[in-house]
């Protein structure tokens, strides 16, 4: 690792006004492994470990707002959570191992970077790390790449799990920077590559995310989080999807959809979901939301079995939504 | 104005004793342990928090140390595989190891004894499926997971004895 400089500030306004080039620190399992090979190479580490974000708390409305410093472990067992955002604690369990889930955290999962092996490589090239080298991963071994939203510059997949069950959630980010406070929605929190993939998100210099807010969830039994990927533990997703129906009388009402794995951003399309309101479930009609869902998507050289696995992990998640089964995250046999 | 320096204060309490020193920021909590404080058991393998040979517990949570910078977590509480036995008696997780032959070239093992001995605290235990996925930051290139396994479901029975024992 090389060497920079540290500093633990106490209060937002310290951490958010400091010039050159910084990378904050939460629980790090994504920095410092970067940092170890040499594609963040920041100046200052500024450790916002001690700025208040670690609860969780009950909203007037219903909801729930997650602080952004508290772990994914202890979001997942927490039990307003496990009460009334099941999926959102399931997505959670589907990612990385035991050990990761204590250490990260709710603000550093949104803002956690692609995997994409040429990212990863300082010596190839890429457009996120390294603006103007190119796109190595195009025409390369990119059986894992995105095959939605990409760009000519770029066709990393967004890696997270949680992020997944936040869209279909609609969940909102809260920040705050040199500039004050903002909100956002997490479906538009983070950004499609384009001409300029070396911006994952929104986020302006010295803006922190300081707690993730969840509206209420009428989902009931009916979500599930699905999650197709090469091994059956500790494994980025190939496809996944989250999804709550809200049904009533063996109808669904309206219904909400996010694909994993799939996109260079965590995926949804508004005209989808409206494809279910009012609706009895049906093979057809899952077949057009699936459709619609993955329209305009694109492969390079190897990655084309993602548009044909997609529509069947996508029916199989509405099923399961529909009869409030939702798929379980220790017995992987899927029903 | 932030305050920026070198050599960064750390204090920990490892093993149950109290460690202080001025660190650079960039020492993991793991080459703390194996290269300055000479407790070489927790073991580094990728060093990218992949493996879990690195597993300790601070705070009494499971953790990969070769991803926390040691002067990040202060006051921390920190347990070694080299703090769980008392009184010359190894700790019962260690023990199960050696009775189900849990292990070939023992080089993931502390990583494993420590994950488990965490993995019980948490519950994930009412299954072998259960267990096996709860244990999946932990790989062992030997093969041995049927017995890691198999010790781990020794300790839970040996516990629910001794509930069983203190309950009559």
């Amino acid at each position: 690792m090389r060497h920079f400089a540290y500093s633990r500030p106490a209060t937002f306004d310290e951490a958010c006004h400091n010039a050159g080039h910084t990378r904050f620190l939460a629980g790090g399992t994504n920095l410092i492994d970067l940092m170890k090979s040499d594609v963040e190479r920041p100046a200052h580490v500024i450790d916002i470990g001690s700025l208040p974000m670690h609860h969780i708390e009950d909203q007037p409305d219903g909801g729930l707002r997650l602080g952004a410093l508290v772990t994914n472990a202890d979001t997942a067992a927490h039990p307003l959570v496990v009460e009334r955002y099941p999926l959102l604690a399931s997505a959670i369990l589907a990612g990385a191992s035991p050990q990761i889930r204590n250490m990260a955290t709710n603000g550093g999962n949104l803002n956690q970077r692609t995997r994409c092996h040429y990212f990863y490589d300082p010596a190839m090239a890429c457009n996120k790390r390294s603006p103007g080298t190119g796109c190595a991963a195009r025409g390369g071994r990119n059986r894992i790449m995105a095959v939605l939203g990409t760009s000519d510059a770029c066709i990393a997949t967004f890696p997270s799990d949680m992020c997944i069950a936040l869209a279909a959630l609609n969940a909102t980010v809260n920040l705050h920077g040199p500039d004050g406070e903002r909100t956002v929605g997490v479906r538009d929190y983070h950004c499609l590559p384009g001409e300029t993939p070396w911006r994952d998100n929104i986020l302006q210099p010295g803006e922190i995310v300081t707690a993730i807010d969840l509206p209420p969830a009428p989902f009931g039994p009916h979500h599930t989080y699905l999650k197709v990927r090469d091994r059956l533990s500790f494994a980025f997703a190939i496809v996944s999807v989250a999804v709550g129906l809200c049904m009533k009388d063996g109808r669904i009402g309206r219904g909400s959809i996010a694909l994993g794995g799939m996109g260079t951003k965590p995926w949804c399309v508004p005209e989808a979901e409206a494809l279910l309101d009012d609706r009895p479930p049906s093979h057809s009609l899952f077949r057009d939301v699936a459709g619609r869902l993955l329209h305009g998507a694109t492969a390079d050289r190897d990655n084309a079995a993602k548009i044909r696995l997609a529509p069947r992990v996508i029916e199989r998640a509405l099923w399961q939504a529909v009869s409030g089964t939702p798929q379980s995250q220790t017995d992987k046999t899927i029903r | 104005m932030t305050h920026v320096s070198v050599a960064v204060p750390c204090r920990l309490q490892i093993n149950g004793q109290g460690y202080s020193a001025d660190l650079p920021p960039s020492v993991t909590l793991l080459d703390l342990l194996r290269e300055r404080l000479d407790l070489t058991g927790t073991k580094k393998g990728c060093d990218h928090g992949q493996c879990g040979a690195c597993t300790v517990l601070v705070d009494g949570k499971r953790v990969k140390s070769c991803l926390i910078l040691a002067v990040s977590i202060p006051d921390a509480a920190v347990t070694t595989i080299e703090g769980i036995a008392h009184d010359g008696r190894l700790h019962p997780m260690q023990q199960a190891f050696i009775d189900a032959d849990a292990f070939q070239c023992g080089y993931c093992t502390p990583g494993q004894i420590m994950s488990a001995i965490a993995l019980l605290d948490e519950g994930h235990i009412h299954s072998r499926a259960e267990i096996r996925e709860f244990m999946s930051g932990n790989l062992c290139r030997c093969g041995a997971y049927n017995g890691i396994i198999d010790a781990i479901e020794r300790v839970v029975a040996l516990q629910h004895r001794n509930q069983a024992g203190e309950a009559a």
